[in-house]
């Protein structure tokens, strides 16, 4: 792999751009690898990746039915935090907070991390209240999260509209300075072009059409380019996560719903930080290119197709107009779907599954962008070592029937 | 958007008035005390989740506050049906027309593929290595 620097720049300056490296090769599969990670996103590639270097299994193949990054990775709204209120999830999102903050380097590919900040609005006594017990949560567990009055919301982001007189009056907010925003195409381009480097597979337009599955153990799956056999299966498939439980003959507490974005028209630099609220129920960042970056809830029906009602993408804009007035001329450029796999508690499944050799990464719902490299690293140290990661270990799917939920519903951005 | 037919009210609304409310047909256990944590937690929290035919509650909240039912594909959207709370539906995936095509229409009017092919059971069944 040719590392990038500033002195390549210059290299290939001479022969006008024309020989760059591709980022990752294309390779036929082979019959029998050592693990199989199923999904090409964020989360799978990072899998793979964390596996090869941190673990020394470099025998791995990335299938994915797609392109790679295509799905959920493609289509979030790029937020990293990881003010979470339980001390599970804490760990989780913080381990993955702690790995961004070093990935481009670690990668060597520019992932545009920017730790410009999250406020988390509260617009009611009990919105307060929320904030103040997230915070204090957040910071026994080292996660620098404050409470900000109105003032100081207004010195961080001069946009918002503070006054009393709004529909859903600003009383104050969370403010974790350390989070921030990312470039999501970025992040799964770098670690798949990481991946590669250590001799991982990607397999694209590979789609897993079953498992192989003997005496309750996996052996490998069933593609559209023919078997590939493996002993280890790690699933990261999002939304789809329900379609392969089902090949492998079994059920997942997750619902598929439709999640909606939308971007503006690029304007001049406006927003310093994220913003988002629970209470009016949207958020909003700026990108590097200039456009609003605007995010809010899912579309209550199950749906696979990438898209979903117009009335929720109506509801997002109220919200958004309702915490900056001055966005209300702004023109809308584009608007997609995802296809979010949600969870009972708000919170993934990293698991085992009943079938030996198979596991599980899914339930990130609406949120899982933030943690791509910490998601990717445990399950990379679970898939290595045949037993969960201590961080991993808390997201059992056996959760459902033992009752040890991690009720995540105040953390998460997106109410569902 | 979807324009559903509520089986109540007897005509067409916009979807702004309904609410969808999770799947349909769903039997709380008879006597929960006596049943297992893995039946009882099987109840709660595991449901379908398929892509495909679906059966699905949803109330007409803006209309007439009537909670009913809706067959509906959900991975091309379509409504297959509607009918009232304690009826079955007509349409199944069991007796629907095989959708070999697993893709959904596009907004411009074209087809794409979005998944996996059609779950076929024949394609877990074990084969020697």
């Amino acid at each position: 792999m040719q590392r990038y620097s500033g002195f390549s720049l210059v290299k290939h300056a001479l022969s006008h751009h024309e020989n760059w490296q591709r980022h990752w090769r294309n390779p036929t599969p082979k019959k029998r690898y050592d693990v199989i990670i199923v999904g090409g996103g964020g989360h799978g590639l990072a899998t793979a990746y964390y596996l090869a270097k941190e673990f020394g299994v470099t025998n791995v193949a990335v299938i994915e039915k797609g392109w790679l990054g295509g799905g959920n990775t493609a289509r979030n709204t790029t937020i990293v935090r990881s003010n979470y209120l339980w001390d599970e999830a804490a760990q989780l999102y913080n381990h993955s907070l702690d790995l961004w903050k070093g990935l481009s380097q670690d990668l060597n590919y520019n992932v545009m991390f920017s730790q410009r900040g999250v406020l988390n609005l509260a617009h009611t006594l009990q919105d307060m209240r929320d904030v103040q017990r997230r915070v204090n949560a957040n910071r026994l567990n080292g996660i620098d999260s404050e409470v900000v009055t109105p003032e100081q919301i207004k010195e961080i982001e001069p946009a918002l509209d503070i006054s009393k007189s709004a529909r859903y009056p600003i009383m104050g907010a969370s403010w974790q300075k350390s989070a921030g925003v990312a470039r999501h195409d970025a992040v799964a381009w770098g670690f798949a072009r990481g991946a590669d480097a250590l001799g991982v597979d990607l397999l694209q337009n590979t789609e897993v059409t079953g498992f192989k599955i003997r005496d309750g153990q996996v052996y490998g799956v069933h593609t559209n380019r023919g078997d590939i056999e493996a002993h280890t299966v790690g699933c990261v498939a999002a939304g789809n996560s329900g379609v392969l439980a089902k090949m492998a003959g079994f059920k997942l507490p997750l619902e598929s719903h439709p999640l909606q974005a939308l971007v503006s028209e690029p304007l001049k630099p406006i927003l310093n930080t994220v913003t988002m609220s629970n209470h009016v129920h949207g958020y909003v960042s700026q990108s590097d290119k200039g456009d609003l970056v605007i995010g809010a809830g899912i579309d209550g029906y199950l749906g696979y197709g990438q898209r979903g009602s117009f009335p929720t993408i109506e509801h997002t804009l109220q919200a958004i107009v309702e915490m900056f007035p001055m966005f209300s001329r702004v023109r809308m450029n584009r608007q997609w779907g995802g296809i979010v796999d949600t969870c009972p508690d708000a919170c993934p499944i990293l698991s085992k599954t009943q079938v030996k050799g198979l596991y599980f990464n899914c339930g990130w719902g609406t949120g899982g962008f933030k943690a791509t490299p910490g998601s990717g690293h445990v399950f990379a140290a679970s898939l290595a070592k045949g037993e969960m990661h201590p961080i991993a270990a808390p997201f059992s799917i056996d959760r459902f029937h033992t009752g040890a939920l991690i009720d995540e519903h105040g953390a998460a951005g997106v109410a569902h | 958007m979807f324009h559903i037919f509520c089986p109540y009210c007897q005509e067409y609304r916009e979807e702004e008035e309904f609410h969808p409310s999770g799947q349909a047909h769903l039997v709380r256990p008879a006597d929960p005390a006596s049943v297992s944590d893995e039946e009882w937690g099987d109840y709660l929290f595991f449901r379908d989740n398929p892509r495909g035919i679906h059966h699905e509650m949803w109330v007409h909240r803006l209309g007439c506050r009537k909670f009913f039912n809706i067959t509906r594909d959900t991975a091309t959207y379509e409504i297959l049906e509607t009918y009232r709370m304690g009826e079955q539906p007509s349409i199944t995936a069991a007796n629907a027309e095989v959708r070999r095509e697993q893709g959904v229409q596009t907004a411009d009017g074209g087809w794409q593929t979005v998944g996996a092919q059609p779950e076929n059971s024949r394609l877990n069944e074990e084969t020697p290595s």
